[in-house]
């Protein structure tokens, strides 16, 4: 059993009772594990609510979300929270980390809130540090990182979890074209050496280049899916 | 312990924000401390000059005497009642009295006066009369003589070593007469008692109202007199139902009522100080939650549960309120026993107005511990109650409105 992500029939509708804005409307959408695919389409296209949706952070109106088997739009908000603190790692657009922390205390975070003992921990920082390629700078303050090594931390904390798949809401927005690839490649290289699953966000090209799925949404429709990796797909009318 | 850790981190996320709320509490808790051990500091030299003008802070009578001063309710003074008294450990000082009344006489003039006979020396520990001569010198215990009071000697228009004439009803209806040196001269701050008091030695008291060994009052000092109810109680119950053990307050309700008042309208000042400290407080708060709406949603999404949220939070403001009230209350015990030491003096008119009424014209502060205690308890309980607005915002976060930008 490899499917990860199992969206059924979400819509997410805003102005109920004045003029309805469909910001999700009948998607469905199937993502296996090892998935490295991306979510395309234009400024309001639904992108960021889709991934919210996915993520538990918001309910759909209709419809219903399965991760791992398991419908997340009938826990409660507390257990959605453990949900996916346990199961999902997040990477958001910018302003990612705890300016208070060091990039290190950052990604232990996440450890520290599942009650992961100290010795466990370092290990586990010290392997995520050196697949991000930043064992140096462990003991920094984002503020003295670049965008860049920023969102790579970002991952890494994503990671800290070892969860079922990790979401990226426009994890390149930010960042020079350097900084993107050097991102990316990392992301590639998690994706193919440890068989993470990457669903992201994204209208920018270099990201879209590299993504193996790509899942274009138009006013919050899915209007093409195509796939390296087979998924069952709904394409919405057009 | 990683959730203080982060607090307090956090905490100096924004420096100048936390050093101007902690300075805002450091002043405050000052202020506050200062007017509060001001206060207590006033009222209690108030209460010290009150008594130390006649009455004592306890005095024990037979019973029914308050209510009606005669002879008649005098008592037997006896060794063993003040060693019962004195068993007492907060009784510094324990003098005798016998208190009638009295008509006073010079050539052709006459008024009525208040006879106190007095244990010279035992008095003067408690009342401080010796002080109060302004003319003359004063008692011993074998004087035949008396102390008048100012007012009195000038309507009499006598002076030291002139003769005084007592008649008066003596005990058990016996007459009372009797001529005596005036000795001295004594001025009190209560016009009441400046203006019929005389003082003699108790024997002559004794002798002159026919009362051989009786007396009226014990009248007692004490060392500590915060507990002036549990004082009295402890008194009265090895006296027995004879005596009627009573405190300053009892004697004297009209300045109890006036420390009560002016308590009163020192809470409001108390007030205002607060509500500046939960300003500084609620600003920080608020402007803490503004900043980092973002930061705990995304906190929130990631997985962090926001009940550890809420306690992150009161970490942080309970952080900020204790420094700023630990470093008010070090701050403030120097001032307090500075202000103890060398209390503010009052000048000019006002001065001489308290002077006039017997008071010193000196405000000097309490460095009673509980205030500064109980300062530090009050800040910390209104950071507390402020920090519920934060808790009540992470309770309604949205992580998804909070990380809309």
């Amino acid at each position: 059993m490899n499917t990860v992500i199992d969206a059924h029939n979400v819509s997410k509708v805003y102005n109920r009772e004045t003029v309805p804005v469909y910001a999700i409307n009948n998607v469905h959408l199937h993502i296996e594990k090892g998935e490295f695919a991306a979510l395309v389409g234009p400024s309001g296209s639904g992108k960021t609510t889709l991934l919210n949706l996915i993520g538990g952070l918001d309910k759909p109106d209709t419809g219903s979300v399965f991760i791992n088997e398991l419908d997340i739009t009938k826990l409660s908000a507390n257990k959605l929270i453990d949900f996916r603190l346990k199961n999902i790692g997040f990477v958001f657009q910018s302003f990612n980390l705890i300016p208070v922390l060091t990039a290190k205390e950052n990604v232990e975070l996440i450890m520290q809130l599942q009650g992961i003992e100290k010795s466990v921990r370092d290990v586990r920082v010290q392997q995520l540090f050196r697949q991000i390629e930043m064992s140096d700078k462990m003991d920094v303050r984002p503020a003295q990182l670049s965008g860049g090594q920023q969102q790579r931390v970002a991952v890494a904390r994503a990671l800290a979890s070892r969860p079922k798949f990790v979401l990226a809401d426009e994890p390149t927005a930010n960042l020079d074209s350097k900084s993107a690839f050097n991102l990316l490649d990392i992301m590639t290289k998690l994706n193919k050496e440890e068989h993470i699953t990457f669903l992201f966000s994204t209208h920018d090209q270099r990201v879209i280049e590299r993504a193996r799925r790509i899942i274009t949404l138009v006013d919050g429709r899915i209007v093409s899916d195509t796939a390296a990796v087979s998924t069952r797909h709904e394409k919405a009318d057009v | 312990m990683w959730l203080i850790k982060m607090a307090w981190k956090n905490m100096w996320r924004n420096r100048s924000r936390t050093a101007i709320t902690m300075a805002a509490i450091f002043f405050a808790v000052i202020l506050s401390v200062i007017a509060s051990s001001l206060k207590d500091g006033i009222f209690s030299n108030l209460v010290k000059n009150v008594v130390s003008f006649y009455t004592g802070y306890i005095q024990i009578h037979k019973k029914g005497f308050w209510d009606e001063q005669t002879l008649d309710n005098s008592f037997k003074s006896s060794s063993k009642t003040v060693r019962l008294i004195r068993g007492n450990k907060n009784v510094t000082a324990v003098a005798s009295r016998l208190e009638s009344f009295a008509l006073a006489s010079s050539v052709n003039i006459t008024k009525g006066c208040l006879v106190a006979g007095i244990e010279p020396e035992k008095e003067n520990r408690i009342t401080f009369l010796e002080k109060k001569v302004i003319q003359g010198s004063y008692l011993l215990d074998t004087d035949y003589a008396v102390l008048l009071s100012q007012g009195l000697a000038e309507r009499l228009k006598l002076t030291t070593n002139d003769t005084v004439v007592l008649i008066g009803q003596g005990y058990h209806g016996a007459t009372a007469a009797g001529k005596y040196l005036v000795k001295g001269i004594v001025k009190f701050g209560s016009p009441d008692l400046n203006s019929r008091t005389l003082f003699m030695p108790l024997a002559t008291a004794q002798n002159f109202y026919n009362a051989d060994s009786m007396i009226t009052s014990y009248v007692l000092s004490l060392r500590n007199t915060n507990n002036l109810q549990g004082i009295r109680s402890q008194l009265g119950e090895p006296l027995g139902r004879d005596f009627e053990v009573m405190s300053w307050e009892e004697m004297m309700p009209e300045v109890k009522q006036h420390i009560q008042t002016d308590s009163s309208n020192m809470k409001y000042v108390q007030g205002i100080l607060y509500l500046l400290i939960c300003f500084g407080i609620f600003g920080t708060l608020l402007m803490m939650m503004v900043e980092r709406k973002f930061e705990m949603g995304m906190l929130v999404s990631i997985g962090m549960k926001k009940s550890k949220l809420i306690i992150l939070l009161l970490y942080e403001s309970v952080f900020t309120v204790l420094v700023g009230c630990l470093l008010g209350i070090t701050a403030s015990i120097p001032l307090v026993y500075y202000l103890n030491r060398h209390p503010i003096k009052m000048g000019g008119e006002t001065a001489k107005v308290y002077e006039r009424f017997g008071f010193e014209a000196i405000f000097p502060t309490s460095t009673e511990v509980s205030i500064f205690i109980y300062q530090g308890i009050v800040v910390l309980i209104i950071g507390l109650l402020l920090s519920l607005y934060p808790m009540y915002k992470v309770i309604r976060l949205d992580p998804v409105t909070a990380m809309k930008r």
